[in-house]
Formats: C-alpha cells, structure tokens, sequence
C-alpha cells in the first residue's frame, strides 16, 4: 500500500495533456489576437471595442482566458508542490490559487458580456 | 516522500552558487519565473483589460497610463516575459515530440527561443507601445 498524501503529485496525464492542449489554443489565440490588431490597428475605444464585440473573436477570447486560467492552475500548483513542504501551507496556496482562477474566469465572463 | 521509498541516497549537487546554469536551464528557470509573475500580474491585467472596454472615458485613462514612459518600460518587460514563455513553451511542446532531443539540437533551439522573443518583444513593443 501506497503511503498518498492529501497535496501529492497524484495528478498524472490528464494534467499534462491540458497543459498542453491549453498552451496551443493561448498560441493560436495570440497570433489570430496580433493578426487582428495588425488589420484593424485599434487606435480608437469604438474600433478596440469592436473586436471583442465581433461574435468569433468573443468566442476565441473567452475560450482562451478559460485555457489561460487552466494553464496557470497546474503551472502554479507545479511551483507550490515543487517549493513548498509542509502539507497545511501547500493545500493552503492551493486553494487561494484554484479560488483566485475560479474568481477570475467570472470576471472575464463579466468584462466580455457586457460589450 | 521520495527519500523513503529510494533504497539508496543518490549523490546530488542543488548548491544553487556552485552551478552555472547551462543557456537550456536558464531558459527553463525564465519559463516558470515568467509564468509566476504573468500569474501574479492577472488582477491588474484584467483590471486594464476591463477598463479599456467599459466606456471611452476609461479607455483614454488606460491609454494615458500606458503613456507613462517608465509604464511603457514595464510594459514592454511583461511582453518580453509573454513571449519567452511563449517561444519556450513551443519549444517545449517540439521536446514532447522528440524533436529536438539531442544536446546540440537543445543548445541551439535555446539559443533561437532567446533571439527570436527578443527580437518579437522589441517589433511588438515599439508597434504597440512607440
């Protein structure tokens, strides 16, 4: 029997696999992002206002802050399991780290339904 | 966890002064750290981000900050962070793939990822922030 503790690294390949699928949606999203504002060139609030108004780019931008927040929920674990010891502290940093993500993605939502 | 369940202790050298970072190891340590900060940033990120879009009154004060000579220095810095995380990150995604492997290969493709974000950071910083 396996002596597993509550924050150990009993995680695995799912993890690894969405760090990875989340990493190349964020990529994607960054060059269609640059592309966009190459072409449009936002200098005005109506024409930056505008891209996120546009259906496609409000569906890219909110599927990449939900990767982006993924991604850094397992990056930001990685660091607390690799540098931090005591257990109590550890799924301490956790849970204000998955609570702050949580937080985060309600706030995207807000800022993008509300253009 | 790790030490008990090894049957004996391996020779190990962290004395973090007595190790030169080969380029591949400082590229590595700057994907976290740039990662860690950019995570830390977010709150102001999103505030700057929500901001730009509520109203136009907002969207001119997010522009006169980013005004600031010495906010366009740390913003520049944060695109250079962004971009070595994202040209390291590739790099990383072609490791998973075996390609690339081989120490040379390794040496070299840190030495592209160091150029060529640093190369984005200055075309996309005097583009966005000049």
């Amino acid at each position: 029997m396996v002596n597993r503790i509550l924050v150990g690294a009993h995680y695995g390949l799912k993890d690894w696999v969405i760090q990875r699928a989340t990493a190349i949606i964020m990529a994607l999203y960054t060059v269609i992002f640059f592309a966009v504002v190459l072409v449009v060139g936002p200098d005005s609030f109506a024409a930056w206002r505008g891209i996120f108004a546009n259906g496609f780019m409000k569906f890219a931008t909110f599927l990449c802050f939900v990767s982006l927040f993924y991604h850094a929920w397992i990056g930001i674990r990685d660091i607390w399991m690799d540098y931090i010891k005591p257990d109590g502290l550890r799924l301490l940093l956790m849970i204000a780290t998955a609570a702050a993500l949580v937080g985060y993605a309600g706030w995207a939502v807000q800022i993008l339904w509300r253009i | 966890m790790a030490e008990m369940t090894l049957k004996k202790k391996r020779p190990k050298n962290l004395d973090l002064m007595t190790i030169r970072l080969p380029l591949p190891g400082i590229l590595s340590i700057l994907h976290r750290v740039s990662g860690a900060v950019l995570f830390l940033l977010l709150p102001i990120l999103l505030w700057l981000f929500e901001s730009s879009l509520t109203s136009a009154e907002s969207f001119a004060v997010v522009k006169s900050i980013a005004a600031h000579p010495l906010v366009k220095l740390i913003l520049l810095g944060l695109i250079w962070l962004y971009l070595h995380h994202f040209c390291a990150g590739i790099r990383y995604l072609l490791l998973d793939l075996h390609k690339g492997i081989d120490l040379e290969s390794a040496r070299l493709s840190s030495k592209i990822v160091f150029a060529v974000s640093i190369v984005l950071t200055l075309l996309i910083g005097v583009k966005v922030l000049w």
